[in-house]
Order: structure tokens, then sequence, then C-alpha cells
């Protein structure tokens, strides 16, 4: 069986997978961070291409960039809706 | 104890054990590309000469484990039916919402720039994704990913024109029907090899020409079937939480 050595692209695109991962994790600002994933899940994109995966790519590429941010951020913004509605209730 | 002190008493010999565990995992991972799986080479070597299909991975999907990918399809099907059940109007939110219904907000988009772009962006858009569904069995693509192309090509729609065009081009009533149809369309190309005598999800066209929108035979039907259910389930989940965040959104500005 052959084995694959890591090349400097894939290594170089590994690292800086680590890093868009380090930075969704602690970002604190919601929007921010929605946005954040949307880049760290295109750097995944790129590590798939790198590692022969276009299959994989592709699902991600759809999922991480358009599907996923929408669907958080409607989430958010409804949840957020609800709690200004809450406090003017109580207030 | 404070809160503080507390919270590092849980955290570090947590931490400590997960660390450790990680690192004995990580020491004992097969060197970087050493692949151990044998399938993945067996379908290399017969995916072409067998199925005609120069891209393996869907001939996997829909022909080698044919019947897991029918599975999946239904769970995105329950999933989006879950997620329509679970946004549906309560009796009380009705009567409210109705005005609302009635009369969406205006939000088109002003900006003739931003429009035309955009309406050449969902074009492109579109074509891409047909072509990703069309050559499935050829090159990198096919239903799946094709199918979730294509209808966030359309949520296009809303971001650049505006929420009244968006619902007017997306209705339940077009959209409920072409999803029912590609998930069922997969269980009938099933049962048809079954009527004719043979397994479940048989190919019963013929492996056709390798390279070729004929290769691949009664899984290329199974493609068009798995993009269609997917491109609609991704329209209607896109339908239901924009509705969720537009109508309040219109309630309270007017």
């Amino acid at each position: 069986m052959p084995l694959a050595t890591l090349v400097p692209l894939q290594a170089s695109i590994l690292v800086l997978v680590a890093f868009g991962a380090t930075a969704v994790a602690l970002c604190r600002n919601t929007l921010r961070q929605i946005l954040l994933s949307g880049v760290y899940g295109l750097l995944l994109v790129l590590l798939f291409v790198v590692l022969q995966a276009p299959d994989v790519a592709l699902s991600m590429l759809v999922v991480t960039t358009v599907a996923y941010p929408l669907i958080v951020l409607v989430a958010i913004a409804r949840t957020r809706a609800g709690g200004v509605d809450a406090d003017d209730d109580d207030s | 104890m404070t809160r503080r002190g507390i919270r590092a008493a849980v955290a570090v010999p947590t931490l400590g054990v997960l660390g450790v565990v990680l690192f004995w995992g990580l020491s004992g991972l097969p060197p970087f590309g050493n692949y151990h799986g044998i399938y993945g080479f067996l379908i290399n070597h017969r995916a072409l000469p067998q199925r005609h299909t120069t891209n393996a991975v869907t001939a996997t999907v829909f022909d080698y484990r044919g019947f897991d990918t029918m599975g999946e399809e239904f769970i995105l099907f329950a999933a989006v039916t879950g997620v329509v059940l679970l946004l549906r109007k309560g009796s009380e939110e009705s009567d409210e919402a109705e005005s609302e219904d009635q009369e969406p907000p205006e939000d088109d988009v002003r900006s003739d720039a931003l429009r035309l772009f955009g309406m050449l962006a969902l074009a492109a858009g579109a074509l891409v994704a047909l072509w990703l569904i069309a050559y499935g069995l050829v090159t990198p693509g096919g239903g799946f990913q094709g199918g979730v192309a294509l209808a966030s090509a359309f949520g296009l729609l809303y971001l650049t024109v505006g929420y009244r065009p968006w619902t007017r081009r997306t209705k339940e009533a077009a959209l409920d029907p072409l999803e029912g149809v590609g998930a069922s369309g997969y269980v009938v190309i099933g049962l048809a090899a079954l009527i004719s005598g043979l397994p479940f999800l048989t190919n019963l066209l013929g492996p056709g020409k390798p390279g070729t929108l004929w290769s691949g035979g009664s899984l290329s039907f199974i493609n068009w079937a798995v993009a269609m259910e997917v491109a609609a389930a991704n329209l209607i989940l896109y339908k239901e939480f924009l509705e969720e965040y537009i109508v309040p959104l219109a309630r309270r500005g007017g």
C-alpha cells in the first residue's frame, strides 16, 4: 500500500485549520463567530481539496458557507427577538 | 469554596484526563496517509469495470451501498418534516400572524446593480448545480451536493432581490410534491428491480458508456431523484426559517 507523506501545502493548511478552529472557539461576539465559522469551513474545504476528497469538499462548501450560517443566524435572531419581548413584559 | 475555586477543581482534573487520553490516542495513530481499509482500493479497481462510472464515490453511494443512502434520504425527509411541524403557526399566533402573512414586509433591494448581480449569480449557481448533478457519475459531485447547491442558488433571490419575490417563487404547493416525488422516486427505482425479479435496487438499465451522461444506468435516475429531494428539502428549510425570522421582524416594525 502506498504511504503518502505530508507535503508542505497540506501541512500549512492543517496549521491554518487549527488557527481557524481556535479563532472560532475564542470569539465572543456571536455574529463574528458565525462569520468566522464560515471562514473556518472554507479552510476545511481547502484541506479536503488538497487531501484529494473533492466530493466531501463540494458538500462542505455549500453547507458551511450558505446553509449553516443562514440557519444559525435566523435561529439567533429569533431567540433574541423573543428575549427582548420578554424583557419588555417584565418591566 | 468560591465559585472560581469549584470551577478550577472540576476543570483541572477533567482537562488533565482529557489531555492524557488525547495524547495516548494521537501517539497510536497510523502514519499520515497510511490507509488501512481494503474497501477503498477494491472499489477504486472495481467501480469502473463493473458500473462504468468514473466517479467511484457516487457509484458507492448510490449502488454498492444504495440501501443505506435510501435510509439517509429519509432521515433528511423526516428532519424537514420535523422542522415544518415544529415551526408551524400555533393557534394563538395565527390570528396575529395572518395579517402579516398577506402583507410581507417591503424589503425589496433598491440597488439595480445588486439585483442584476444577484440574478446573474443565481443563474450561474443554478447552472453549476445542475452540472454537478448531471455529471455526478462522471466527475466529483452528485445529487446531494448538487441539490444543496441548487437550493442555495435560489436563496440568493431573498438575499439580493427581497423577501416578497422569494415567497412568490418558492411555494410550498410546488416544493412539497417535488420533495415527495424525489424521496419516493428512489424507492420506486428500487421496487422496479424487485418487480422484474431482481434484488431491490439492482441496476436495471445496465452500466452504460463510461465518461458520458449515459454511464451508470439506473444510478443516474437515483441521482436525479436524490437531487430533487435534497433541493426541495433545503428550500423548504430555508423558507421555514426565513419566515420565522421575517414575520416577527415585520410585526415589530409595523
